[in-house]
């Protein structure tokens, strides 16, 4: 292991009726996940605004996920297809401006799948973790 | 400023095993705005609670954050602590340092950091929370129970017992489910019309009970306490109020050839029918895809023979709009497609039958009037083969069949085994099994009386093939205890299919924001501890639409549910869940935006005076949500593109103070 | 060269003001230099006589301009709009941002405008007159004696050279002929940073957005900005800063902007007029609205009132977020 390597830091959107009680399912389990990964809970994953992703990247998040109910098993029927969206439209636009996009993404996980949010982060934290320090959002204005 | 308390909880050694309490608590010491940190080895245990309470009292604390287990464990819990000590329950924040931390990392230093920095972002969203108050809604006294098989009946009996009226919507002419088809019932063998056409004539002479036989629920708005339920009565093209059930039409009617599908098929009824004898409600049913007067206007003969003038060719689908308090699901179960079976020749021969066909087999009221003869050419079979499992136990790869246990058909299969050498001791029975699962009360006796009493034969092994040749069915199969191939030379074989839930289920979880897991059935609140509620405020959940069950654990769970629909409706008013949205009105631009993602329609707009920044006034159209109906899902916050509109529990800053927090 | 003339508009303007169905106009303004337009509301017959111009850098759009006016007065206003700007009054009619009553619009035929950069570019800095003739525009500078003759092509704005519509989608009244929404290849550059690879597309951003000096004009010139309160403005937001520092906002705010107005934007391309740095913030917008029309069907928005805008509005079978990317590339 190397010493003085800085964790990546992944913050994880987790809606409260389903992924939230994924990663609940997951902890049950026992099921080990990186510790770089900090859950906020959000109602809704159509809860988040796309500037709470941008926030955590400005402030030194490495990658940021998003994980709400299947798409048509939103607690609020249809929270999650406007999040769908929003979603896939921001994380466009950050791969048009060179940001690599393996860090972010959207996961649907369920309530039940404990071992699928331990997976999800696991391949996430590693994928995350082989970008290294997320530089390109920090210089897309140089800095002089 | 707020003066935050935090309590770091061991959970015994869950938490402590693998986070350094003291650390977490010395560490959070230092946070802005905390007064006051502690830790103890069980926060939420009567004298965790009382800590809470003194140090609220005794640091005048206005806000308190709990790093323990999930919210989703414990947040009521210590809401309730810290209302008891005076405080707005909603000044609670939990960070959720067993599930999302101990558990799930196994080192010490590591599991400290991480909790260390849930501790910090609880702190800084505790920061900026506002006492919130909930708001109140009315409760509709009124239950509509979808389903009308035993899980239904019972849950709706047990409704109208407590003296609130209920309605079931039942999509067949006919309640009465799945049981209705069933011969006897294990493990008692007591024949199941002798209990349940009993109670389908209890639901029907209630005078809190309605049915909505024939109908299906079509739109369903509104939330816990006030739903507003469409449902559409199909047309039957028989007044079901002049309709004695004498059954004179389904005598004479014409179209002789229509697929019984009561007896699955086995045998016809005409395109006038009533399902069967004990129907209720007992009125008759014209098929529009079978009866000539309505595909072409040529026929009327059932008209003309009804005594009362019950028949309606003119009768249109209804729709009843109705409210309700509380809605149960009670949509129960089918048996399997076994199209993609075909290694049992289920599709070849007439022989091959499922399970439910083997009950109208042995039923008296059955296509052979009780009569066990083989479909083919009805004749007495001698040798039965019955394969297990059937679609049941998958593996998750698999392309066909069930990944779970439909858990009833080893009970089913050795009330089955045993009927059949009870009957007739000339009859070889053969049992091929994965494993036998019988743990319910009486249910190990009653297998082991089929094997020890019956001389069943029970081979431990999958059948692999299934040959039609002449009159007989090949069965080829393994014994895994003697470690051989097996042949039998079958004259009937019955496959225990798996159960699923029923296909109206998906829609119908749709339409009641209801969720389901990945095989369609209904998830419980809670595995354990709110095992027949939805997550969905206000749905209940009645037998095999939560999974597979047997009667008496239906039974059980149906009333469980029809329980809770009571405790329910037994209030006049519902507190709701303050974390709503809110518009901030200086801000809001009026544009609609918010109005199109809301999913309950909870946000409509007025036009207000406003004075504007050069003093001058202005009328402008500005958002307002309906506290009642919002749900505070958050769409509408981030639909906003001026930020007026905020989830108050889940603020924008609250979100980005925890973002800054964990970010550090 | 605009074909229509000042005194055609100059004489409608007029006549309205006369008759009372008007109390006021909302026309351009001579500014300080010769390429320098500004918008301005005219009461007086006389005033439109003396200081209404119109001309080849009349970009301005005033939709945005009816929303704050509108709140002010309860007679109606006049609003000459080129077609584009048709656009983004019917987007501010959809999202309920004036009203229309108080409004008398006129539509106004529009033959493309001056990008002052690229004559700048060709005639040089120093600029004191500029003249529409028949063989382009003819500029003098300070520096030279004399004008320098620029064909209207080589002067045309990028917006205009991509024009969307010569039809107008809004209008009480019509002057001149109406025309045609137009096949145009305004996205083909977005396809063309689609095409490069991160590394180049992130070097084209980085220089570009390099050079802003966060004036907001974008913000503040845009149809679908109009907003009570900005979030740049709003402290609680938690996208304001006072300066420009190298934190947050200017790094993110014009991804920000762009998320903001994705399904609104009309793309009439006044941030990009206006940005005093030429940063090309319309390839931002326009790489949202090409993402729409590939991902959730063909939208313009303000083409239709009342039309529902693509991000508050959803289908069951939407692609993944995980799968723009890649069909994104396939179109590139």
């Amino acid at each position: 292991m190397q010493v003085n390597e800085k964790k990546p830091l992944i913050v994880a959107f987790c809606c409260n009726w389903c992924s939230y009680a994924g990663a609940d399912l997951a902890g049950n389990n026992r099921l080990a996940y990186p510790a770089d990964v900090k859950i906020i809970r959000v109602p809704c994953s159509c809860r988040v605004n796309p500037m709470f992703i941008l926030r955590a990247f400005q402030r030194g998040a490495d990658g940021v996920i998003i994980c709400g109910c299947h798409p048509g098993d939103c607690h609020y029927t249809s929270g999650n297809y406007f999040t769908r969206r929003r979603m896939a439209m921001l994380f466009s636009m950050l791969d048009y401006l060179g940001i690599e996009k393996e860090r972010t993404r959207v996961e649907w996980v369920s309530a039940a799948e404990g071992a699928k949010f331990a997976a999800t982060m696991n391949d996430f934290a590693e994928k995350v973790a082989a970008l290294g320090e997320n530089k390109r959002l920090e210089d897309l204005r140089c800095k002089k | 400023m707020q003066r935050i308390g935090v309590f770091v909880c061991w959970c015994g050694s869950n938490i402590a095993g693998t986070v350094d309490v003291q650390a977490v608590s010395d560490a959070l010491k230092n946070e802005p705005g905390v007064v006051f940190s502690t830790n103890y080895q069980y926060m939420c245990s009567q004298a965790g609670q009382n800590m809470i309470k003194d140090a609220i009292k005794e640091y005048r604390l206005t806000g308190i954050v709990v790093c323990s287990c999930s919210p989703r464990m414990h947040e009521a819990t210590f809401r309730k602590t810290a209302q008891a000590a005076g405080l707005n329950p909603y000044m609670v924040e939990i960070a959720n340092i067993r599930e999302q931390c101990s558990w799930v990392h196994k080192d010490i230093p590591t599991g400290t950091e991480k909790a260390i920095i849930l501790g910090k972002a609880a702190v800084a969203k505790v920061n900026l929370n506002a006492p919130l108050t909930p708001g109140e809604s009315p409760v509709t006294k009124r239950a509509l129970v979808i389903g009308g098989g035993i899980a239904g009946i019972q849950t709706a009996l047990d409704i109208a017992d407590a003296g609130f009226p209920v309605d079931i919507v039942e999509t067949k002419p006919t309640i009465g489910g799945k049981m209705a088809q069933l011969d006897k019932t294990f493990p008692t063998l007591d024949c199941a019309a002798c209990i349940l056409t009993p109670k389908m004539v209890d639901v029907a002479q209630n005078d809190k009970i309605r049915i909505f036989s024939y109908s299906e629920v079509q739109e369903v708005k509104g939330f816990v306490g006030n739903f507003d339920v469409k449902i559409k009565k199909k047309a039957r093209y028989v007044n079901e109020d002049i309709c004695t059930g004498c059954g004179a039409c389904t005598e004479k009617c014409p179209q002789k050839n229509v697929p019984n599908e009561f007896n699955l098929g086995m045998d016809n009824r005409r395109a006038i029918y009533i399902p069967f004898a004990q129907a209720v409600p007992k009125v008759a049913t014209i098929d529009p895809n079978a009866c000539n007067m309505l595909k072409n206007g040529k026929c009327g003969v059932c008209a003309k023979v009804c005594a009362a003038g019950a028949i309606d060719y003119k009768q249109q689908d209804q729709i009843i709009e109705e409210k309700y308090g509380a809605i149960v699901v009670a949509t129960g179960f089918n048996p399997i497609s076994m199209e993609k079976f075909d290694e049992f020749a289920y599709s070849q021969s007439k022989d091959v039958i499922t399970s439910l066909e083997f009950e109208r087999l042995t039923n008296a009221a059955g296509p052979t009037a009780g009569k066990l003869l083989r479909p083919s050419d009805l004749e007495h079979p001698h040798t039965i083969v019955f394969v297990q499992c059937v679609g049941s136990r998958c593996a998750a790869c698999a392309e066909k069949g069930k990944e779970y246990c439909s858990k009833i058909c080893c009970m089913y299969t050795a009330k089955h085994a045993m009927l059949v050498r009870d009957k007739y001791p000339d009859t070889e029975v053969y049992v091929f099994y994965i494993d036998v699962r019988t743990p319910g009360k009486n249910f190990d006796e009653f297998y082991r009386r089929a094997v020890e009493e019956y001389g069943v034969h029970y081979i431990k092994g999958m059948v692999g093939k299934v040959t039609p040749e002449g009159k007989k069915l090949k069965v080829q199969g393994s014994d895994l205890i003697m470690d051989e191939q097996v042949h039998i030379d079958a004259d009937l074989v019955v496959l225990a299919a798996a159960i699923e839930p029923d296909k109206s289920a998906r829609p119908l979880a749709t339409m009641l924001t209801a969720s389901m897991d990945t095989n369609d059935f209904f998830t419980e609140a809670h595995p354990k501890l709110r095992p027949v509620e939805s997550p969905t405020a206000g749905v209940f959940l009645s037998g095999a639409c939560q999974g597979p069950k047997d009667i008496p654990e239906t039974v059980s769970q149906a009333g469980a549910a029809a329980s809770k629909v009571i405790g329910l409706l037994a209030k006049d008013k519902l507190t709701g869940n303050p974390c709503i949205a809110s518009p901030n009105e200086l801000m809001c631009n009026g544009c609609s935006s918010c109005e199109r993602v809301c999913p309950y329609g909870a946000i409509t707009y007025v036009d207000k005076e406003f004075r504007m920044p050069d003093r001058t006034t202005a009328i402008r159209r500005v958002a307002q949500v309906n506290p009642a109906v919002c749900q505070g899902c958050g769409a509408c916050t981030v639909a906003c593109p001026s930020g007026a509109m905020d989830l108050r529990g889940f603020a924008s800053a609250q979100i980005i103070a925890e973002v800054d927090a964990i970010c550090k | 060269m605009q074909k229509i003339t000042r005194e055609v508009l100059i004489e409608k303007a007029a006549s309205l003001l006369n008759e009372g169905v008007v109390s006021g106009v909302l026309g351009w303004k001579q500014g300080e230099f010769a390429y320098d337009v500004t918008p301005a509301l005219f009461t007086t017959v006389d005033e439109l006589n003396e200081q209404f111009v119109w001309g080849d850098f009349c970009g301005a759009n005033f939709s945005k301009y009816l929303v704050a006016h509108t709140r002010k007065t309860q007679s109606k206003v006049l609003v000459f709009l080129k077609p584009c700007d048709t656009y983004s009054f019917n987007q501010l009619l959809t999202e309920h941002r004036f009203d229309r009553e108080k409004v008398y619009a006129v539509g106004i035929p529009c033959e493309g405008m001056a990008d002052v950069s690229k004559v700048k570019a060709i005639a040089g800095e120093g600029i004191t007159a500029i003249e529409s003739t028949e063989e382009g525009l003819a500029v003098t500078t300070l520096y030279n004696d004399a004008p320098v003759v620029i064909a209207y092509e080589d002067a045309l704005a990028e917006r205009c050279i991509n024009c969307k519509s010569k039809k107008h989608v809004a209008y009480d009244e019509l002057i001149g002929e109406e025309g045609d929404v137009l096949e145009s290849g305004r996205f083909d550059q977005v396809a063309a940073l689609e095409a490069m690879t991160p590394d180049e597309r992130f070097a084209f951003w980085q220089k570009e957005l390099s050079k802003c000096i966060r004036c907001n004009a974008c913000r503040d010139v845009c149809p679908a900005c109009t907003c009570e309160k900005c979030v740049f403005n709003n402290p609680v937001s938690g996208a304001e800063t006072k300066a420009p520092m190298g934190t947050f906002e200017e790094k993110m705010f014009h991804i920000i902007r762009a998320f903001h107005v994705a399904g609104r934007c009309t793309d009439c391309g006044e941030c990009s007029r206006v940005c005093p740095q030429d940063i090309p913030l319309h390839l931002l917008n326009r790489k949202f609205i090409k993402d729409i029309n590939t991902h959730y069907g063909e939208y313009q928005a303000g083409a239709e009132v009342g039309s529902r805008a693509p991000l508050v509005n959803y289908t069951t079978n939407d692609v993944e977020p995980g799968d723009v990317f890649e069909r994104g590339e396939e179109n590139a």
